[in-house]
């Protein structure tokens, strides 16, 4: 399959190159930019006028919600809101049910989520049994059968000793340790920060310092161990700081931030709007602020959808009985965008937090344009204005904070190893 | 962003879930109407028609015995049909979700369905879920909101001090789990009381809770200096020996309402609580019994403005 994309405005955020001209095509890889390889015969040709091409993106945070919890999603359902999001790689966390903590199931997975049109799958591997925070898992079985990185998705590991051994048996092999901070004592019970609204609204909190101390217990950890860890889904303004002296520092520390944590405050629960029900908690204005502030200058390397595709059933429910978590893989792009607009952060930049950060932070070739790398990209139309609704929404979860809400930013094409998977003539 | 479903776009009120954003005329108009029903209980015959031909379902998924039965003896007054539903015995430990079960009820034409249930934000869900036409009062949820309790508070404030403006109000203890508490605030600061104090330890205080327009003490000596009005509040068992208070002993010495403390505001100050009493825990029973105690007139003044709700909600 040949295909040449002409006259789009194609960015590499890695680069940082930002012109207009044509993208080649072949064998799954991109043979030529402005310029294709002679006698380059395409089987198709995609009119890119008014369109943007970038890397396709890659997202670190993507629950498929196989194997386990097919009442909420299916693998089907979320891979093609995938590709209608332009979300060409991704990888999911390991909380399915069984967990993924034996090489059988990501084998299962991988196999299931394979096949050339479809986006890239890389899991992660529970850090630990069951997830429960008391035996390590077969880490190097695990990296055998597919798994990128470990992790213990939301569950807590209160065991020190533990978390320790875990970092510096993951650093033998030179495996990243993915952790969502939060303290399993403070915020015990909680469903949102501790602040005015949750103090309003009578809800059981889970304080700002609940992720401090966890990033500040890690960050002893890294430093003893000398393990490299991924930060999952800070909060906090306190939790952005603790990161960029870290950085400073030279520890091996990555983290990011999903879309809603990026563009929405403990306000936006309002009444008990339970898709505002996220963990870890919408926290302060100040908060949000710091983490627009923290993803601009590089602090919080990746920007993450989150994606927790949740049914009606468990979502109408009280507050804090609702279950947690909010549809997001058709989200990423344009509420990167969104971002980009508001605070006036460079369109390469911006890209570059969902494209490139997330692809170095995973260890995958993917999120480049250049001769020679894979032809993974994304085309859309920047001024194209779509309302986010349960109709217009393709994964199973309809459940998102951003409601009806206008969005700007519509993926034509999707492209995967050189197929084009998704196109979308109207946008 | 859902909103506020108890106000419709005319100001006029269809639910009442808070008291949170409720104008002052709505509250006045409220206590306004109540006091014409207070001599309803003195007539012969205990009953006015505004309610005829309505059914209200008391849907209690809590535990409860004075506001449910004064909220049943306020609609029977009404002349509603009452339907009482203790549901934490029934449907939903069959594993049914709490909107099947109102949208059951309502399928057996409610007109009405006052609410009480153990998490914040259930009379919400139910408000914005109900057909159009069908009235929530919300009896309690979780630690956010009791608002006919607030405004039965504020009736008897009203009783005894005949206005707000020039009041200092003290609410001791348990601020923290208490939707009672939360709803006498919003109510205070939209009467606007120019001095509302919050008495009690920091584990039984919300994070911030001075936003809401109160001032916080922890030493009840000083709270209690020259108020008006003391709001005692309930103190749950299960709080008494654990992280947030050490034991009901400690409690007591230190905020526990005694003679002595209550000397410390003015002569003429009202005790108010909103029930059950915990005797000996939150209050001496020399007070509780005390001539300053309008514990009991609360009670009584409760059914009129339970009554008046109701019928502005029928209305409307």
């Amino acid at each position: 399959m040949k295909i040449q994309i002409s006259n789009g405005r194609v960015i590499n955020p890695a680069t940082g190159t930002d012109e207009v001209q044509d993208v080649f095509i072949a064998a799954g890889k991109i043979v030529g930019l402005g310029q294709g390889p002679s006698n380059f015969g395409p089987n198709r040709v995609i009119d890119a006028r008014g369109k943007i091409v970038i890397p396709g993106l890659v997202d670190l945070a993507a629950r498929l919600r196989e194997p386990g919890f097919e009442y909420l999603a299916k693998l089907e359902s979320e891979m093609f809101a995938a590709t209608v999001g332009g979300v060409t790689s991704l990888s999911c966390p390991p909380d399915t049910d069984p967990p993924l903590d034996e090489p059988g199931l990501v084998e299962m997975l991988k196999h299931r989520a394979k096949g050339r049109n479809q986006t890239n799958v890389y899991p992660l591997g529970a850090l630990t049994q069951q997830l429960q925070g008391v035996r390590l898992t077969e880490m190097g079985e695990l990296h055998d059968a597919g798994c990128v990185a470990f992790s213990q998705a939301n569950a807590p590991l209160v065991d020190t000793q533990v978390l320790a051994r875990a970092l510096d048996y993951a650093s033998s092999f030179g495996f990243t340790v993915w952790l969502q901070p939060q303290d399993p004592h403070l915020g015990k019970g909680g469903v949102a920060h501790e602040g005015e609204v949750a103090s309003r609204l009578g809800l059981p909190t889970i304080p700002a310092c609940s992720e401090s101390i966890a990033i500040s217990t890690i960050l002893h950890l890294v430093r003893h161990t000398g393990a490299r860890v991924h930060l999952c889904r800070l909060s906090s303004a306190d939790g952005v700081a603790l990161v960029r002296n870290a950085k400073t520092e030279g520890l091996s520390i990555t983290c990011d931030v999903s879309i809603n944590h990026l563009h929405l405050s403990e306000h936006d629960i309002g009444f008990f709007n339970s898709h505002c029900h996220l963990i870890p908690p919408l926290r302060s204005l100040r908060d949000r602020d710091a983490l627009r502030a923290g993803l601009a200058d590089g602090t919080v390397d990746a920007l993450v959808s989150d994606h927790s595709p949740v049914d009606d059933d468990v979502k109408q429910l009280p507050f804090e009985t609702s279950e947690a978590g909010a549809t997001g893989l058709e989200l990423l792009l344009p509420l990167a965008l969104k971002w980009a607009q508001q605070d006036n952060v460079p369109l390469p930049l911006a890209l570059s937090r969902v494209t490139a950060d997330p692809a170095r932070i995973l260890g995958v070739s993917a999120g480049q344009i250049g001769v020679g790398s894979n032809a993974d990209l994304c085309l859309f139309n920047p001024e194209r204005e779509w309302v986010v609704t349960p109709q217009n929404l393709k994964s199973q979860g309809k459940n998102t904070p951003f409601l009806n809400l206008p969005l700007s930013g519509k993926v034509s094409h999707t492209i995967v190893g050189g197929f084009l998977i998704y196109e979308d003539a109207r946008a | 962003m859902i909103g506020n479903p108890q106000l419709s776009p005319e100001g006029t009120l269809r639910h009442l879930l808070t008291i949170e954003g409720l104008p002052a005329s709505v509250l006045f108009h409220i206590l306004d109407t109540a006091s014409t029903f207070e001599h309803v209980a003195q007539q012969e015959i205990k009953k006015v028609p505004h309610l005829q031909g309505k059914s209200v379902f008391n849907l209690f998924f809590e535990a409860s015995t004075r506001t449910r039965t004064t909220f049943e003896i306020a609609a029977k007054r009404l002349s509603a049909d009452v339907i009482n539903l203790n549901v934490s015995a029934s449907s939903q430990s069959k594993g049914e979700t709490l909107l099947d079960t109102v949208d059951n009820l309502s399928a057996m034409q409610a007109d009405m369905f006052v609410v009480r249930h153990a998490e914040s934000g259930a009379a919400h869900l139910i408000a914005n879920h109900v057909a159009p036409g069908i009235h929530v009062i919300n009896a309690g949820d979780g630690c956010h909101a009791h608002p006919t309790q607030a405004l039965l508070d504020m009736y008897t404030i009203r009783h005894f001090k005949r206005r707000f403006e020039n009041l200092k109000v003290a609410i001791v203890g348990d601020v923290l789990h208490s939707r009672v508490a939360r709803s006498q605030i919003h109510a205070l600061t939209t009467l606007r009381v120019p001095e509302i104090r919050v008495i009690g330890p920091k584990t039984l205080m919300p994070r911030d809770v001075e936003r809401l327009g109160v001032r916080v003490f922890h030493d009840m000596a000083q709270g209690l200096k020259d108020v008006d009005v003391v709001i005692m509040l309930r103190l749950q068992n299960e709080r008494m020996n654990g992280a947030l208070l050490p034991s009901r002993d400690e409690y007591f010495k230190y905020y526990g309402l005694t003679p002595g403390k209550l000397a410390r505001a003015k002569p003429d100050a009202i005790v108010m609580h909103p029930g059950p009493m915990n005797r000996g825990v939150e209050i001496d029973s020399e007070v509780a019994d005390g001539a300053q105690s309008v514990i009991l007139k609360q009670v009584t003044f409760g059914i009129a403005v339970r009554m008046a709700v109701m019928s502005i909600l029928a209305s409307n």
